[in-house]
């Protein structure tokens, strides 16, 4: 047994409203720059829908996650080692950036600048790659929202899979939600796997994955290793970037800023500690099912006093400990199983996990669609949603999911009885299989959501990890080169474009082309 | 061609381009890493890349290994081995031309590319551009001295550049006189190559040092790093 500490972190997306707070406060502070402009670290996305970037969970098409092999053995889907650098001359995986979409601005400046003209001036798209004017835009960063575009195109969603065709339709009428979606930071990280330069890692400390910046090279094979797609090339540094998991705010103890910045506060984080010695055996399960199971084996009861001894021998601090104590993750995946992983049959055992939508099918109930069993909707009977609730998050396996919905069900049933009936009814704690005060410890956490509830990050033991003296006095963060910022605009290695923030072509009056 | 001209190119030359290749790549590599990368542009077109990129490395792999081998191997090791001097000429004519061939393709398409689409041309570097329409013209001036060793199958010709190359690496510049009489051509290849090298450590060509081989030996799939001392840490905290 090995054990490490993580800070995981759950979505409840029966609060989600969409807002994309999150996406926006997150691309201010590390997207805004030159060859990372359609790059969105965290996005959200409307379901049913293809996604950004289009059709990213059809890992037939796109190789991304891990396959096992008929020895048992996993790799990824891509290849092997020796398959993966056949292919990188051209990796034949990568999505091209119409996946994504073309990034644009407008050209404002021409409704300061049009002469007198009959018609009034528009301000028309400019390709923030070519700095030339876009014909038309065909694609941006959310381009499904609220099921926006053509039903066709949206249909292709490989979450309907194993739904009946003819029902699609109908399903739309009842059913939307939203998926926010970042990088997963991975247990069993395809990215890692896939890097041959070795530049991307998980931190022993806290689990966050990371791309080292200076020695990456470019091979861009993590992009299509992800399955997720959460690694963005930028195309003008040469470099591959992904969600830091905002590394800085979680060691000094603060939330993400996708985290902070949530208005609905369906964000929680919180220490989850796991083992790291079972983590392979656990993404080599042959069932696809039974790998949500095999993830929660991974990870181990924070009250238990010999997992407690074995993490302090292992180098896990004391207030990592406390608070994987109070970690709302535990809570919500562990102790009521209301959270699952984002699409577990990647094999990559992912640590951002979700809460279902409760919300579709508590209004199919009350519209009649739905039968009520004792009061309760009975969820087992919309099969649409649940099905295709469990091809997102549990590889098609429905118990789990059910068991979640009516966990969450009971909740608001216990609630609504001892709030405005008065009175407190155990009963219906019981039948999902819970005691009245984890429903009202549900309650508070996911309901209520208090700022303290949601976050529990503990900072970052830097002083016992590294001697800082020699650090007094230098510049801090650098993209190396001593104190240098990497932004001399006359770099004997380095082309112009590499100079951060200045600005290219594009600044020029596009109407002077004309 | 003048005496001291042919002994500055082919024997003084050499030592400044392969000074600043060595150093140059050093100096990079140790100050600029950040910049140190493949500069792939498949992102923004896959279009002509996934043919042109793979036809040019392959072609100009078999190419470099093969003036690499045939150039710096002391021509008295081929003589033990019993390898005719006729023989070997064929050889680098048949093997390195086909891949010439293969590799100027390549070059070909992805030139078209980094010039026409615009997408690749307005985010590349000026250096892009100059490396890529280097390696394009060192091709063709590779493919135009076949011609010219097909008047001289003997080898003789070859053994005189294997001799000069070997003599560059063993210190001793006056073999440039061995290669004054050879055809423009050939002198002019030689020329545009060592300038590959001067050139190098301010391109993208950087990147063929990255070359990840010990991707394949790496044991395990995972990485991870750890900040924590192996020393025991202060008594005050927990380790």
């Amino acid at each position: 047994m090995k054990i490490r500490a993580q800070i995981g972190k759950v979505l409840n997306l029966d609060k989600c409203i969409g807002c994309h707070t999150c996406s926006v406060t997150c691309k201010n502070v590390w997207t805004s720059r030159d060859g990372v402009e359609y790059a969105w670290f965290n996005n959200v996305e409307t379901k049913p829908g293809i996604g950004y970037p289009k059709d990213w969970e059809n890992q037939k098409r796109w190789n991304g996650g891990w396959t096992r092999k008929k020895n048992g053995e996993i790799q990824p889907r891509q290849g092997g080692k020796w398959r993966t650098l056949e292919k990188i001359f051209a990796n034949p995986d990568l999505p091209e950036i119409d996946d994504y979409y073309e990034p644009f601005t407008f050209d404002y400046e021409h409704l300061h600048n049009a002469p007198d003209m009959k018609a009034a001036p528009t301000a028309r798209p400019i390709s923030l790659i070519t700095g030339e004017r876009m014909q038309k835009v065909e694609w941006g960063p959310n381009w499904e929202e609220i099921l926006g575009g053509e039903f066709s195109k949206r249909s292709a969603d490989t979450n309907f899979a194993d739904v009946e065709k003819a029902v699609y339709g109908q399903f739309e009428n009842t059913f939307m939600m939203y998926l926010p979606r970042l990088c997963e930071h991975c247990l069993n990280p395809t990215c890692v796997a896939a890097c041959p330069s070795g530049a991307i890692y998980k931190r022993e400390e806290d689990g966050i994955v990371l791309i080292d910046q200076d020695k990456c090279r470019g091979w861009r094979m993590c992009v299509s290793g992800c399955p997720y797609k959460k690694i963005y090339y930028n195309w003008s540094t040469g470099k591959s970037e992904k969600c830091t998991f905002c590394y800085p705010r979680i060691e000094a103890g603060m939330p993400t800023v996708c985290s902070e910045t949530c208005v609905g506060r369906i964000r929680y984080l919180g220490v989850l500690l796991y083992d790291a010695d079972r983590i392979e055996q656990a993404a080599s399960t042959a069932d696809p099912q039974e790998l949500y199971d095999a993830q929660l084996g991974v990870f181990l009861d924070p009250f238990d006093p010999d997992v407690q001894a074995q993490a302090l021998a292992d180098g896990v601090p004391q207030a990592w400990l406390d608070a994987a104590k109070a970690s709302p993750v535990w809570k919500m995946a562990m102790d009521w199983k209301v959270a699952f992983p984002l699409h577990p049959e990647y094999r990559t055992l992912p640590m951002v996990w979700y809460v279902p939508p409760l919300s579709p099918v508590q209004q199919a109930a009350e519209s009649g669609h739905l039968a009520l069993a004792d009061g309760m909707p009975d969820v087992g009977s919309l099969r649409i949603p649940v099905r295709y609730l469990a091809n997102l998050l549990t590889a098609g396996k429905e118990q789990p999911i059910v068991l979640g919905l009516k966990r969450m069900m009971a909740m608001r049933q216990f609630m609504r009885a001892k709030t405005v009936d008065g009175v407190i009814d155990d009963s219906v704690a019981e039948a999902v299989g819970l005691t009245g005060n984890e429903i009202e410890d549900m309650y508070r956490t996911m309901a209520i959501a208090n700022y303290e509830d949601r976050f529990v990050v503990p900072t970052t033991h830097r002083e016992a990890a590294e001697d800082a003296y020699h650090l007094r006095g230098t510049c801090g963060f650098s993209f190396g080169n001593g104190c240098s910022g990497g932004q001399s605009d006359t770099n004997l290695f380095g082309p112009v474009r590499f100079a951060g923030g200045k600005p290219r072509k594009l600044s020029q009056n596009p109407t002077e082309a004309e | 061609m003048d005496h001291a001209l042919t002994s500055f190119l082919f024997g003084i030359y050499p030592y400044i381009a392969l000074t600043v290749f060595l150093v140059g790549s050093l100096i990079r590599f140790d100050r600029e890493q950040f910049t140190w990368r493949s500069g792939s542009s498949q992102l923004l077109r896959r279009r002509q890349l996934r043919l042109g990129s793979n036809l040019f490395h392959l072609g100009i792999l078999v190419v470099f290994v093969g003036h690499l081998v045939g150039l710096l191997t002391p021509v008295e090791v081929f003589d033990a081995f019993g390898v005719q001097h006729a023989f070997k000429q064929l050889a680098a004519i048949v093997v390195g031309g086909t891949a010439a061939v293969f590799a100027l393709i390549g070059a070909t398409l992805l030139l078209h590319r980094r010039l026409f689409d615009a997408r690749i041309r307005k985010t590349s570097a000026p250096m892009d551009h100059a490396i890529l329409i280097i390696l394009w013209l060192q091709l063709v001036l590779g493919i135009l001295t076949i011609p010219v060793s097909l008047g001289h199958m003997d080898g003789h010709m070859m053994v005189l550049f294997m001799n000069w190359a070997t003599g560059v690496f063993t210190f001793q510049p006056v073999a440039a006189e061995l290669i004054e009489a050879a055809h423009w051509v050939m002198k002019l290849h030689i020329f545009l190559g060592l300038t590959v090298f001067l050139i190098f450590p301010f391109t993208r060509l950087v990147h063929i040092w990255s070359a990840p081989f010990g991707y394949v030996g790496r044991r395990g799939w995972q990485i991870v790093r750890s900040r924590r001392t192996r020393s025991p840490v202060d008594s005050r905290y927990p380790s």
